[in-house]
């Protein structure tokens, strides 16, 4: 093989010096799933949907460095299962409730859900009481549906250039916090064209009066998966930002 | 909104000690809760504005740490220790007494703001329990008596500092002490030694000694240090030229419930630990260095500046360090503010960076980039305390001592059930069967070695042996006799991994909540075959999936009592396939209640 | 032909809108009375199920104790139970309620809200009291399947009835299974 390979579940993948697991996977066209992950965004690995098998050691592919001769293993059962118990923690943690969330069928949650094959809760739900902010007139925040991915508190203050959110409290107590004097979103910089606004994968921070505009069976992920999704959008964006 | 000038004035105040610097935000709001018995909104909005950063930013620092409060506390905030050990000695009773006679329950303030009450996680009193602080201040061996007396001086709001001393009198509780206890170095001694021997050959003798981080990891010292001399930039060897700055920082954030050694090193060691950080120092080349304190150990700091001061003084800190062109370095302490994770490195540095301490991704390593993102070695207090005497009487005298891969000795905190509980100090290898003879401990039912992230050990393995191969520890020894319930000590630890989970990760945030249930579900007796099905899966999940050392750990007290004592579990269950997790009767109470019903079917069965 | 097996369903607290979704199945229905008999239901208006049961649907969360009493009765029964729907399987819409205390809403339905007249807290010992929380069935008695959907659709009740009835694990395929 030639320099800088690795191979994900046998597949050979080259990647660039400097470059983690998702991003060598992501140019090659291969899906490893995640939740807090964005090629525009610097990595966190909290979500923990995109942890890998390197070498037989579990990683987060997201923030786990590629380097020669890896051999990472991605899509097993195994591996999958665990993907099913962190999508199934993250519906008894929050209220996600998909009837009514008008995120339903563009939701990365409930697609990552859907093509890990959740059909139950497994656990004991929690049901938090958690607050709305309905203030801004173009953008509703419902903690409710927040995953704590920080993809909105790293958008606000990497792509934006606002400080926007930030996670507060600690442990299962962690909440969305606003920056603005009042603590709503109205007072905040926030505004419908910020990335902050547009990347949440769950229906936690919404546009306004775009709700059900697509009519069910043509969303997102009605008839495609997550995988085939993923790789079109995020493979093009990844060649885009990091050449 | 407005806020009266005075108040203003002091929030500046702390603002300005600290030199308005970002590193200093958590010991900012340390000191903003001391004045004001919680941190202000109006604070929040000052310091953020001095310090350049979002209030956001600062909100989520004071919400992370449990000794910082949004809400209002008593003028006295008393704390009590909730280790499972503490409670054993009825620390529970206890509050409800004191709890009784302030007319306030735990978790409140009352409503004439003169007095809160809570819980908190192990203070490092467990030999001495029970135990808890009062406005940050240790107090021990509690009982109804003494809470009287609190009691009496809380309403006549008597200062703290006006309470007689014995309140607060900690006995260092040294029942055996070994290797390093037993010959303390001279002040100065190993820094002599080292500027006469060079860094370079004190270096060789500390890889001589074999010495392991004894925070528990057991990492090998010299090679952190080696790593962090070399740093990125650099792989040339140990040359100082043309380098990034480094750090030593000492891990006295001692918060794994049942230790307490750091306590006793620091309180009659200090002197000892800061030399060996000192020469740590010399051989990465850090000028900076510093003691990450856990705030429960508050009372504990003054002592320590003034030893910073005398070594300052004796030319042992500062500039030119015993007359040596170039070596310079001094030491700040930083105070936690309640968050077990800090003890993880990463997260240690986070905190002295004054952010939230929620672990970093890894690699690149504190060695490589810790505190600011440079080079940074992060040692044990018992590690520097070692460090010292390595350097003072050579590698060889520490490596004759202990086994052939854990070299010298190891300082346990021994609490629980034994007529002595205490300070032991022991040479790598000891058997557990020899130290429970030791203390005194008879009728032992399971032997917790290195806290509840460790793991639990039953009479067939006693003969098992303290050491990096066998049974590892970072200190805590916790004993329980037969009378104990193994299944409340899991339960108590369950909760502490729930309460101190950072909350960054997904499998350990959601999982020690769900795990916490789980084991409730059975300790109340609601609990079937079928649960242990899946508390065993969640067990496994969460310690394979989780982000750091935390999480990794969190399941340890269930999978430990599952392989050591599955009777226990088989004795709670119910003769039936599925149990609710819930009191179905009890759930029906509201609405019984408010119907004024309580014939037959305004009842359910379990 | 073998015997036919036998399939109960009910609703507790639910909408109804499982059972209308089930009846999508259209003229198929005439397929499946072919393998199916059915038991209690309220398309049979059985009140009761029979002692042995093949199959039981149950649609709707934990609401009340009338809830409990039926749910224990479709598992005494059923050999294979299935929480059918949104609400069974995490408390659905009707959960909404558990973020707010039990004494507020039976307040405010009863005592202090806008338009009551003769303001009381029904007590007639037919009528179940409310759990203090709604919960999803899996919380309060083992299930064997999870069927989800608000509803799920007639062709997801197909093929997950047809599956069972073929003695296979039952498995929907891709944009068979949705939450909405």
């Amino acid at each position: 093989m030639s320099k800088n390979t690795l191979t994900i579940d046998g597949k050979p993948v080259q990647f660039k010096e400097g470059e983690t697991i998702m991003e060598a996977a992501t140019r090659a066209g291969i899906y490893i799933p995640h939740l807090c992950h964005d090629p525009e965004l610097e990595p966190q690995g909290n979500c923990k949907m995109c942890e890998v098998k390197v070498n037989g050691r579990n990683c987060s592919a997201c923030t786990f460095p590629a380097a020669e001769g890896q051999k990472v293993l991605n899509n097993t059962k195994e591996l999958n299962e665990n993907r099913r118990i962190i999508v199934q923690m993250l519906f008894v943690e929050g209220n996600h409730l998909c009837p009514g969330c008008e995120k339903s069928g563009n939701c990365k949650l409930q697609a990552i859900a859907y093509s890990v094959g959740m059909m139950d809760y497994r656990f004991p739900l929690i049901y938090p009481k958690r607050e709305m902010d309905s203030s801004h007139p173009d953008i509703l925040l419902d903690r409710n549906r927040c995953i704590f991915c920080e993809m909105c508190v790293r958008a606000g203050r990497e792509v934006d250039g606002k400080d926007v959110f930030a996670i507060s409290g600690r442990g299962i107590g962690n909440h969305l916090i606003v920056n603005s004097p009042s603590g709503l979103l109205k007072d905040s910089q926030l505004e419908v064209t910020d990335k902050a606004a547009n990347v949440c994968p769950v229906g936690a921070i919404i546009i306004k009066r775009h709700g059900f505009e697509i009519p069910i069976g043509q969303r997102i992920y009605d008839n495609k998966q997550i995988g085939e999704v993923s790789v079109a959008t995020e493979k093009v964006l990844e060649e885009k930002i990091h050449g | 909104m407005t806020w009266s000038e005075s108040k203003q004035e002091k929030v500046l105040t702390i603002v300005c000690k600290h030199e308005k610097r970002q590193t200093r935000l958590l010991q900012i709001l340390r000191e903003v809760q001391e004045e004001f018995h919680c941190v202000p909104r109006y604070a929040i909005e000052i310091v953020a504005a001095e310090l350049g950063l979002s209030r956001t930013k600062v909100e989520g620092v004071v919400q992370f740490y449990s000794l910082l409060s949004l809400e209002q506390q008593g003028r006295f905030h008393i704390l009590f220790s909730d280790s499972i050990t503490d409670q054993f000695q009825g620390s529970r009773k206890l509050m409800d007494y004191m709890s009784a006679k302030l007319g306030v329950k735990p978790g409140q303030t009352r409503s004439d703001g003169k007095v809160s009450l809570g819980f908190t996680s192990c203070t490092g009193l467990c030999d001495q329990g029970p135990a808890g602080l009062v406005n940050g201040h240790w107090i021990s061996r509690l009982n109804e008596s003494q809470i009287d007396r609190i009691v009496d001086m809380v309403e006549r709001e008597v200062p703290v500092s006006s309470w007689p001393l014995e309140f607060f009198h900690v006995e260092d509780n040294i029942q055996i002490p070994g290797l390093l206890l037993q010959s303390p170095i001279e002040q100065g001694e190993a820094l002599k030694q080292s500027v006469r021997q060079g860094f370079d050959e004190i270096f060789i003798e500390v890889t001589r000694s074999g010495l392991r981080g004894r925070g528990g990891a057991g990492f090998e010292a010299a090679w952190k240090w080696r790593f962090c001399a070399e740093g990125p930039e650099d792989y040339s060897g140990l040359s100082l030229v043309g380098r990034n700055e480094r750090y030593v920082v000492c891990n006295a954030d001692e918060g794994e419930p049942g230790t307490f050694k750091d306590r006793i090193l620091l309180n009659s060691n200090a002197h000892q630990v800061i030399e060996g950080m000192t020469v740590c120092a010399g051989v990465v080349g850090a000028k900076q260095g510093f003691i990450y304190l856990r705030g429960e150990y508050y009372r504990l700091r003054p002592k320590l500046e003034a030893i910073l001061a005398n070594r300052r003084a004796n030319n042992l800190l500062g500039k030119s360090i015993l007359g040596r062109n170039g070596f310079d370095f001094d030491i700040e302490i930083h105070m936690g503010a309640g968050a077990y994770v800090c003890g993880e490195e990463s997260a240690l540095i986070e905190s002295l960076e004054g952010k939230r301490g929620v672990p970093r991704v890894r690699p690149p390593y504190p060695i490589d980039r810790g505190y600011l993102d440079q080079p940074t070695v992060v040692n044990n207090v018992e590690t520097f305390a070692a460090v010292a005497a390595i350097a003072a009487y050579g590698g060889a005298w520490f490596a004759t001592h202990g086994t052939e891969k854990s070299k010298g000795s190891k300082i346990i905190s021994i609490s629980g059930d034994c007529e002595r509980p205490g300070i032991y100090e022991y040479d790598f290898g000891i058997s557990i069967a020899e130290i429970l003879m030791d203390c005194g401990a008879e009728n032992t039912l399971a032997v917790q070695v290195g806290g509840p992230s460790g793991g639990v050990i039953s009479g067939k393995e006693y003969h098992r042996k303290l050491a990096f191969e066998d049974l590892g520890t970072g200190g805590s020894f916790m004993i329980f006799n037969k009378k104990r319930d193994i299944l409340e000590i899991v339960r108590n630890f369950t909760h502490f991994f729930a309460h101190e989970s950072c909350g960054f990760c997904t499998p350990c945030r959601v999982g020690t909540t769900l795990l916490k249930n789980q084991v409730d579900k059975i300790c109340d007796g609601h609990s079937t075959a079928l649960d242990l099905v899946g508390l065993t899966s969640l067990a496994k999940f969460i310690k394979t999936a989780s982000h750091c050392g935390l999480g990794q750990s969190a399941a340890n007290p269930v999978l430990g009592s599952l392989s050591h004592f599955p009777q226990a579990y088989k004795d709670r269950f119910k003769d039936v396939v599925f149990e609710p997790g819930f009191d179905l009767d009890e759930s029906l109470e509201t609405a019984r209640q408010m119907s004024l019903r309580d014939d037959p079917w305004a009842h359910l069965e379990q | 032909m073998a015997e036919k097996l036998k399939i109960a369903t009910t609703s507790l607290g639910g909408c109804f809108g499982c059972h209308m979704s089930f009846l999508d199945i259209d003229e198929r229905i005439v397929d499946l009375v072919d393998i199916f008999q059915f038991d209690r239901s309220p398309l049979t208006d059985i009140k009761h199920c029979s002692e042995y049961v093949d199959v039981g649907l149950i649609e709707g969360g934990v609401c009340n104790s009338e809830n409990v009493h039926t749910l224990r009765e479709f598992r005494k029964s059923c050999k294979v139970l299935v929480a059918v729907g949104a609400c069974a399987i995490n408390g659905g819409l009707p959960a909404m309620r558990n973020f707010v205390p039990l004494e507020e809403c039976l307040a405010e339905s009863y005592l202090t809200g806008e338009g009551i007249v003769n303001p009381q807290i029904p007590s007639d010992v037919e009528l179940p009291l409310l759990l203090d929380k709604v919960h999803p069935i899996h919380e309060l008695v083992k299930v064997d399947y999870f069927l989800p959907g608000c509803p799920p659709s007639g062709n997801a009740f197909w093929r997950f009835l047809t599956d069972l009835a073929a003695g296979q694990t039952p498995t929907l395929p891709y944009g068979l299974v949705h939450y909405d």
